[in-house]
């Protein structure tokens, strides 16, 4: 999707400068441009700024933002009496390669703000069924062994839809990173476990304290506590200065300004846990851990345009939550046919990986999908064998909210129409219940 | 798995690291780093509220103290002047269905979890503002409201825990997971 928000560093220099206001040395102020369709020439002063230099900005000419959700926008009536911070998505549509650029990875409303936390006071508790309850400070934990490690992190409310305009729409709320932290097992086996111990709540220290029960086999296997983010601190809206990383598991597991842990016997079914997380549905529980195996084409997708037949590459996202994705295949005719993507790069356990499949447009409609298969031998559905599962009519499937569904890994499909612009490949409903987030 | 394998080498790392260390003091961590939290900090932080109510603290509330709290705390302001109006969340009655974006009280599993999601996350705008006997009080008004206690009920750390709350047989407390478990939703070609 095109944006035309203006980079607000710019538009601050540009107003600056019109209000006369002393300006840095070597910068050069540029006209206002509050409407012109065509960017002007690049402007070399901008990148030999101090400033720029010091902290590295993109070109004037890329212009990506994360999306805002519709229902969350600052124009809608506030439900709460809190600060109105709207749920924002990952632009993917307009990304390449597989890890999400940690301005642009998604992130949700936090209806308490975003905690402003000096790394220095900042502590995490580790109690419960253990030896030694331990509280560590951030610099103690990073004095630990660490690991770093290149997981997605999807929210539950991902689903295809018939009715969304654009890939964002349908996963954006989802991203991947490179995670730098402390292994949660390794913190275990420093306060020792005691044999009763099965599970473990992971808390924040954010308005609400957020808390979240996570089976002890898997905070044993592979959770991260992490202070780092593709190679820099926790950015604040993900978490500084200590998130927990539950690799695969849906995003809510993944406690932001985590501040405790308590081992105990049994998951607390908090809020979080059973509040449109959880309904009185067996399927659904044992379907909300690991997320199965999912893939979307982010290019050709809604609302890009083709600029005439001939050579493209379609290009997309592929994951699992239970491991590694061991094969992408790509249809160009609506599920009829399909043929092996290949991988652009690292095929990693429970990360982005990135498929393409050259192909060769003829200028007649074409309905793009993409279907994945992981270590476990397991595929991603079609709409219609995901429907069957859950005994559900299509026009149910799209009426009930993702939550309750559990995890809506089907496949999305894009439409080339013969004009080269790229719609919807899902047949419509009536309509769609999309009010997670 | 490969990630699994990794972590278990980052955690005999620590161990060979500082075997001297776990030899020279057997009842201290590994590393030596971390300190105990005193008996004050772990009580302050301990606010997550299990199905049993292990944690719930001292104090008590009833239902009729309960309705006076809702009005003076401003829930009013959110939920309405009978918890049914909203703009947030409906506290009183509605039903669960595949459209409804919320959950009714009644259908929560465990009464202590109202108990802990008030203390911790209510009012939205002053989280953490109410004392005990205040949160006891508001969740005996909800429970009573909803049908589920007595008008003459008075909640405390006894009572709360043994409260049944009507949907309570609807639920199985998740399976434990393990590496590899199969999911539930599987197509296998």
């Amino acid at each position: 999707m095109k944006t035309t928000r203006p980079n607000r560093r710019r538009f601050l220099k540009e107003t600056s400068a019109l209000a006369g206001l002393a300006m840095a040395p070597g910068v050069v102020a540029v006209a206002p441009r509050f409407a012109s369709a065509a960017p002007a020439a690049a402007s070399a002063d901008d990148h030999n700024a101090l400033e720029h230099v010091l902290y590295g900005q993109r070109s004037r000419f890329v212009t990506t933002t994360r999306v805002i959700e519709g229902r969350s926008h600052p124009d809608r009536p506030p439900l709460r009496p809190t600060p109105h911070r709207p749920s924002a998505r990952t632009p993917l549509g307009e990304l390449v390669g597989t890890i999400t650029p940690t301005s642009l990875h998604f992130t949700t409303q936090h209806h308490y703000g975003i905690p402003d936390i000096d790394p220095a006071d900042h502590k995490l508790m580790i109690h419960g069924l253990v030896d030694r309850p331990l509280v560590f400070s951030v610099d103690e934990l990073k004095r630990l062994p660490f690991v770093s490690r290149i997981h997605f992190l999807e929210c539950i409310g991902n689903r295809p839809s018939p009715r969304a305009a654009t890939v964002s729409d349908t996963h954006g709320r989802m991203a991947c990173s490179e995670w730098t932290g402390v292994p949660l097992s390794v913190l275990l086996d420093e306060v020792g476990l005691k044999n009763t111990a099965k599970w473990i709540i992971a808390e924040g220290s954010d308005g609400g304290k957020h808390i979240k029960s996570v089976p002890l086999p898997k905070a044993l296997d592979d959770v991260l506590v992490a202070y780092g983010q593709n190679g820099e601190p926790v950015r604040p809206d993900h978490g500084f200065p200590l998130r927990l990383v539950v690799p695969g598991f849906e995003g809510i597991y993944n406690v932001k300004w985590l501040r405790r842990i308590k081992v105990v016997e049994q998951p607390y079914l908090s809020f979080q846990e059973h509040s449109r997380f959880l309904t009185p549905n067996p399927k659904t529980q044992l379907d909300s851990y690991d997320f199965g195996p999912e893939s979307v084409v982010t290019y050709p997708s809604g609302t890009h345009q083709l600029a005439g037949h001939g050579a493209y590459v379609i290009s997309g996202l592929a994951w699992s939550g239970g491991g590694a994705v061991s094969r992408v295949e790509v249809s160009t005719d609506g599920g009829q046919t399909y043929a092996d993507a290949e991988m652009a790069g690292p095929v990693l356990p429970k990360a982005h990986t990135r498929f393409y499949l050259p192909w060769r447009w003829d200028g007649q409609e074409a309905v793009i999908q993409s279907r994945c298969t992981d270590e476990n031998g397991l595929v991603q559905p079609s709409e219609a064998e995901y429907a069957k599962y859950w005994g559900l009519t299509r026009q149910q499937l799209y009426r009930t909210i993702q939550s309750q569904l559990g995890h809506c890994n089907w496949m999305q499909a894009w439409r080339v129409n013969p004009d080269g612009r790229v719609t919807n490949g899902l047949p419509p409903v009536e309509e769609v219940s999309d009010v997670h987030g | 798995m490969c990630t699994a394998s990794r972590v278990r080498s980052a955690a005999f790392t620590v161990a060979v690291f500082w075997g001297t260390a776990v030899m020279a003091q057997p009842a201290g961590s590994a590393s030596g780093l971390g300190r105990a939290p005193s008996d004050a900090e772990v009580r302050a932080w301990d606010i997550a509220i299990g199905p049993a109510g292990a944690e719930l603290p001292e104090g008590s509330g009833s239902v009729g103290q309960g309705a006076a709290v809702f009005v003076n705390r401003g829930c009013t302001k959110c939920h309405g002047p009978t918890g049914t109006e909203g703009p947030a969340v409906v506290l009183v009655g509605g039903e669960v269905t595949s459209f409804t974006n919320y959950f009714p009280l009644a259908h929560w599993p465990f009464a202590p979890t109202i108990f802990s999601y008030i203390r911790r996350a209510m009012p939205y705008d002053q989280p953490g503002l109410l004392t005990a006997n205040e949160v006891y009080a508001l969740t005996a008004f909800l429970l009573n409201r909803n049908d589920i206690i007595p008008a003459d009920a008075v909640m405390d750390a006894e009572t709360l825990p043994q409260v049944v709350m009507p949907h309570r047989a609807d639920y199985t407390v998740p399976e434990p997971w393990k590496p590899g478990t199969p999911r539930g939703f599987r197509i296998v070609p």
